[in-house]
């Protein structure tokens, strides 16, 4: 196990550098920070220069990129514009982020198995076609149409719901922006369960549980779930870094202060050390929740040993 | 099968005449005549039919212009002549609508063209060769995924502002083709070791005739599926992308445009949001249901 886990890490370090490679150049060779810097006015150029010196910017693409890992390594993640450490913007926005996106993976979870259990465990039923076209139809919509038309409907015409989150964004008010987020996901988790249930009802394991007279909350409760679940963990565990990430749209919707607020505004105002730390910290998580369901894998199915 | 005929007399006239066509059919043959009986193909078929000749000659469904604005009218409802209302700007919901068909339709067809070909092309390389030619692809496919496509399109095209769809599209190919590539990879794997290949290789075929003759043909449906259900998924995308203003740019009429200006002021005047929202959801459902048929037509397990 112990030995899996190293390799597995060490697995991680050139798709880790690659990544951050890749959207270090992107930002850098597509932007120049120092001009975004002065906005709309042509900076002097010998100052211009001075700055650019002064950031290690007249150096070339890789030294910088060197320089920003040995950077990062201690924890320092640069700063933005407005002199405010990037760290400090990350304190601010990951855990907004990390609250929307429990909530999500809570929804995720609980209502896309139960809808695809329903759905697996009678076939060609009414509540499987029901939830085969809802599905379909959460599939379809784009998140950022369900996202305004729920806040239309419950926060406008019904106020149900405040319309935008406020800055202390408890849990009861990412409730709606989190199942807007959870959207597309759920629909996918419901259709997986619905495939796994579906076909693990036809194996002999379970035919021999039920034969043998045990109770049928049992059988679907522990023989059916525990092996059919595990391809759903999987995608659940990879879901969390594209859900964090997915949370630009709704972030922007409901006016939420979180990773994809910083991140779009970033981007806009080229803020690249904001834009290029977020992305790193994203992906790491996306890494480590990969390895993780892998090691989860080991809890749920016993056949898969790791060495 | 002759004692079957035998027992049922009244049928051999029929069974043989029934029975020729379905034995020469080959899988592409099968596909198509399950999808000619499945009510999902049909309905969505009906559906692209109809957004394709919307988009290419809008003018057969309005008279009006896209551009044909007036500000007296900003944010009316429907009127006599403008069923769906007026926007902001006081252009017809109607005539904009129609005409933003265009470019969610070109958008979806050649991204998915271009990942169809780089992908599949990459992948087949990888699960074909192997070794280090398949581990350098699968590390880079790994870098891809691990940046999520709408924050790459939200850094790379905050930059190149064209008035062209190209852009958005080139941006969509570079970034959507690793999973296709994945699939094709897996496929190809699937199809090499079949007994078929051994035997062409044991022949003397080359490399180039094995991979174009013997395997494309046996490895392309998985990949055809999987293509066919992204293509919504892209027209989704490109009305995302545009929605966060780094997609199409005006004066190209889109979906997304619409949607983003008409978000800002929709409590006053849902209209502006809903006609195009929803005509982009029914696209991109027509395309997924499009692709939903067509991998029960070709997947045998699913039937």
């Amino acid at each position: 196990m112990g030995r899996y886990v190293i390799r597995r890490l060490l697995q991680m370090v050139p798709v880790f550098l690659g990544t951050t490679f890749l959207i270090f150049a992107m930002v850098h060779v597509l932007g120049d920070p120092v001009a975004a810097m002065f906005g709309d006015r042509t900076p002097d150029p010998a100052t211009a220069a001075a700055i650019r010196h002064d950031l290690g910017l007249d150096l070339p693409l890789w030294q910088q990129y060197l320089n920003y890992l040995g950077d990062i390594v201690q924890g320092d993640f640069g700063k933005a514009f407005n002199g405010q450490p990037v760290t400090e913007l990350m304190g601010t926005a990951f855990p907004v982020t990390l609250k929307l996106t429990l909530v999500a993976i809570v929804f995720e979870a609980v209502i896309g198995v139960a809808l695809g259990m329903i759905s697996g465990l009678r076939p060609g039923g009414f509540a499987d076609n029901g939830a085969l076209a809802f599905t379909l139809l959460i599939i379809s919509v784009p998140t950022f149409v369900t996202g305004y038309l729920l806040q239309y409907l419950l926060g406008v015409k019904w106020g149900v719901i405040n319309v935008s989150v406020s800055s202390e964004t408890g849990i009861g008010e990412l409730l709606i922006p989190g199942l807007v987020v959870a959207g597309v996901s759920l629909a996918y988790v419901t259709r997986l369960t619905r495939t796994s249930v579906a076909e693990n009802m036809r194996t002999d394991y379970l035919r021999t549980a039920v034969a043998k007279g045990l109770p049928r909350r049992r059988v679907v409760g522990v023989h059916l779930m525990r092996n059919s679940l595990i391809p759903v963990v999987t995608f659940v565990g990879a879901d969390i870094g594209s859900l964090m990430a997915g949370a630009i749209i709704t972030e922007r919707i409901f006016n939420i202060h979180g990773v994809g607020f910083q991140l779009y505004n970033g981007v806009l105002r080229q803020n690249v050390q904001t834009v290029v730390g977020f992305v790193t910290v994203l992906v790491l998580v996306f890494l480590l929740a990969n390895l993780l369901v892998d090691l989860l894998y080991a809890v749920l199915d016993p056949r898969i040993r790791y060495a | 099968m002759p004692d079957v005929l035998q027992k049922n007399p009244e049928n051999t006239a029929a069974a043989p005449a029934a029975a020729a066509p379905e034995k020469a059919r080959s899988l592409w043959g099968d596909a198509v005549a399950t999808l000619l009986r499945s009510p999902v193909f049909l309905i969505s078929g009906l559906l692209i039919l109809l957004l394709l000749t919307v988009a290419f000659w809008p003018g057969l469904f309005t008279s009006m212009s896209p551009y044909d604005c007036d500000l007296a009218h900003s944010r009316q409802g429907s009127a006599p002549g403008h069923p769906f209302g007026f926007d902001v700007q006081g252009c017809d919901v109607y005539a904009r609508t129609l005409y933003g068909a265009k470019a969610s339709v070109e958008v979806g067809v050649f991204v998915t063209a271009g990942v169809f070909l780089l992908g599949g092309l990459l992948g087949m390389l990888a699960g074909f060769f192997g070794g280090w030619w398949d581990s350098l692809l699968s590390r880079i496919t790994d870098i891809f995924f691990g940046i999520p496509i709408v924050l790459g399109g939200l850094v790379i095209l905050s930059v190149i502002k064209a008035n062209t769809v190209w852009p958005v599209i080139g941006f969509m190919i570079a970034f959507g083709w690793p999973p296709i590539a994945r699939v094709a990879r897996g496929s190809v794997i699937t199809v090499k070791q079949q007994d078929f290949v051994q035997a062409a290789k044991a022949l003397g075929a080359g490399n180039g005739r094995i991979m174009l003759r013997h395997i494309v043909p046996n490895a392309v449906a998985p990949v055809i599926v999987v293509s066919t259900i992204a293509l919504g998924t892209y027209i989704s995308l490109e009305a995302t992308l545009s929605f966060l203003g780094v997609g199409l740019q005006p004066p190209t009429v889109s979906w997304g445009q619409d949607i983003s200006t008409a978000a800002a002021q929709y409590r006053n005047a849902p209209h502006m949001l809903l006609w195009p929202a929803g005509a982009l959801s029914l696209t991109v459902l027509s395309f997924i249901m499009l692709g939903e048929a067509v991998r029960g037509a070709l997947d045998p397990k699913q039937r």
